[in-house]
């Protein structure tokens, strides 16, 4: 089995290599078109702002490469916003493979942005990329953009109401938290995918 | 819901994990893949490693151990050390670092929080704030602390650059306690407090854990999102998991989970 990571400079683009090196993949750095459309599974990675990430996208010529993929198709915290149709984090018009606005945490009293840390992940529906989830388990999250828990939500997390941490359209999935930092949790979820 | 953080401070020497008292005689404390692995297994929550002698020599943190520590560490973790620039930080991302720490350079330069965030997001940009509180009675920060002979006062309140931090994008702030700092009678409540009722990203206290109850007090009095402890972690005065399960009977939402096989 191939997988590809694609390099849209990302800067967690070493730690998801890493955790897919510990689970026996070795998965392939590349922004080349035929490469990623040649792959039996494309991870999406990325921390960092949506307006630069889909202007990189762009400039690798690599929007509707993405948008086109019919295997299944992985994207990580800032890999999963740009899957979405838009991000109001400098109002940027995304890949629009899963219909859903990413929207900001909005600050209070009592409500630190950006979210970061260890929360629970919470089942909505069964799917295979959640095979093994348990009820109590825990993932790492670091982001201060968020897709508020919606149709495509196939896990949910709960900071100041809950917001998709998990979700997937077809053959596109997403997760708004850290496999790669996750530790069990995310080695498990993580390796789901590679399965599927 | 969001737990609190436990997170072991490595301080990094010449590639060993080292501890000093009052940030001073330094003791190595053992091999940094090593201690990782072993906080790793026993439930630490986020891992900081401050290579405390890069700012004061100049140097950027050494990127071949980060690497190392990438390459098997599966929870989250924080480098710092002489970051001055945006390619230096790039490069210790690159390596694998989850999120980078300024604290020096950042008081030589405030602006290198503006583009640091600029270029990476405010997430993975953390300001180190190390404090002492002067005759006056006002806290004010200290720069380059991992030399002592070098570490100087600064005119600057430490609750004036904890706001001008904020909004310059840090994302998250560690707020070093230097006048409890390895001295093991309890985090500085009162500083915590003030620096809390400023602080609206993640705040994690840094300096004087002793015991249970000590990291206690900082969640709930001082309403911290994380601790962070090093010599009572690396001598075994506090096991992780007994801290935790303690932590989780007062209360306190804490991470708890199998260690790893």
């Amino acid at each position: 089995m191939s997988v590809v990571l694609v390099d849209a400079g990302g800067t967690n683009i070493g730690s998801v290599r890493y955790a897919l090196q510990r689970l026996g993949a070795d998965a392939a750095l590349t922004a080349d078109a035929a490469a990623i459309r040649a792959a039996d599974k494309v991870i999406l990675p990325g921390v960092g702002a949506a307006g630069p990430g889909m202007a990189r996208l762009r400039q690798l010529g690599l929007v509707d490469v993405l948008r086109s993929l019919t295997q299944p198709v992985l994207g990580v915290c800032l890999g999963m916003q740009l899957l979405c149709s838009h991000s109001e984090e400098g109002d940027t018009a995304c890949l629009d493979v899963i219909p859903a606005r990413v929207q900001r945490f909005q600050e209070h009293p009592g409500l630190r942005v950006p979210h970061m840390g260890w929360n629970h992940l919470r089942a909505r529906r069964t799917h295979p990329l959640l095979a093994g989830l348990g009820e109590q388990d825990w993932a790492y999250f670091v982001h201060s953009y968020a897709v508020p828990a919606g149709e495509y939500a196939l896990a949910t997390s709960d900071y100041d109401g809950e917001f998709a941490a998990v979700i997937a359209r077809d053959n596109f999935h997403g997760m708004q938290f850290h496999p790669e930092r996750s530790a069990q949790v995310g080695a498990r979820l993580l390796k789901n995918f590679l399965d599927l | 819901m969001l737990s609190r953080r436990i997170i072991p401070c490595l301080d990094v020497r010449d590639g060993k994990v080292v501890k000093g008292v009052r940030f001073r005689d330094h003791v190595v404390m053992g091999e940094i893949v090593e201690l990782a692995l072993r906080y790793r297994d026993e439930g630490a929550d986020e891992l900081v490693f401050y290579d405390i002698t890069a700012s004061p020599e100049g140097r950027s943190v050494d990127r071949a151990w980060v690497e190392r520590v990438a390459r098997v560490i599966d929870i989250p973790f924080c480098v710092a050390g002489g970051i001055r620039s945006v390619d230096e930080a790039r490069a210790v991302l690159h390596a694998g670092a989850d999120k980078i720490s300024v604290n020096s350079p950042a008081l030589e330069r405030p602006a290198l929080i503006d583009e640091l965030a600029a270029a990476f997001g405010v997430q993975c940009v953390v300001v180190g704030v190390d404090s002492l509180r002067d005759a006056d009675g006002e806290w004010r920060v200290r720069q380059y602390t991992g030399d002592p002979s070098r570490t100087q006062a600064l005119p600057r309140r430490t609750l004036d650059w904890i706001v001008e931090a904020q909004q310059r994008g840090a994302g998250e702030i560690v707020l070093n306690c230097m006048g409890s700092d390895g001295v093991r009678q309890g985090y500085d409540l009162e500083q915590l407090s003030a620096v809390r009722a400023l602080c609206q990203v993640p705040l994690i206290a840094s300096g004087g854990a002793g015991t249970p109850a000590h990291f206690l007090d900082a969640f709930a009095q001082a309403d911290v999102d994380g601790a962070l402890a090093a010599s009572v972690f690396h001598s075994g005065a506090i096991a992780i998991p007994e801290l935790k399960h303690w932590l989780a009977a007062q209360g306190v939402v804490v991470r708890q989970e199998q260690g790893h096989d």
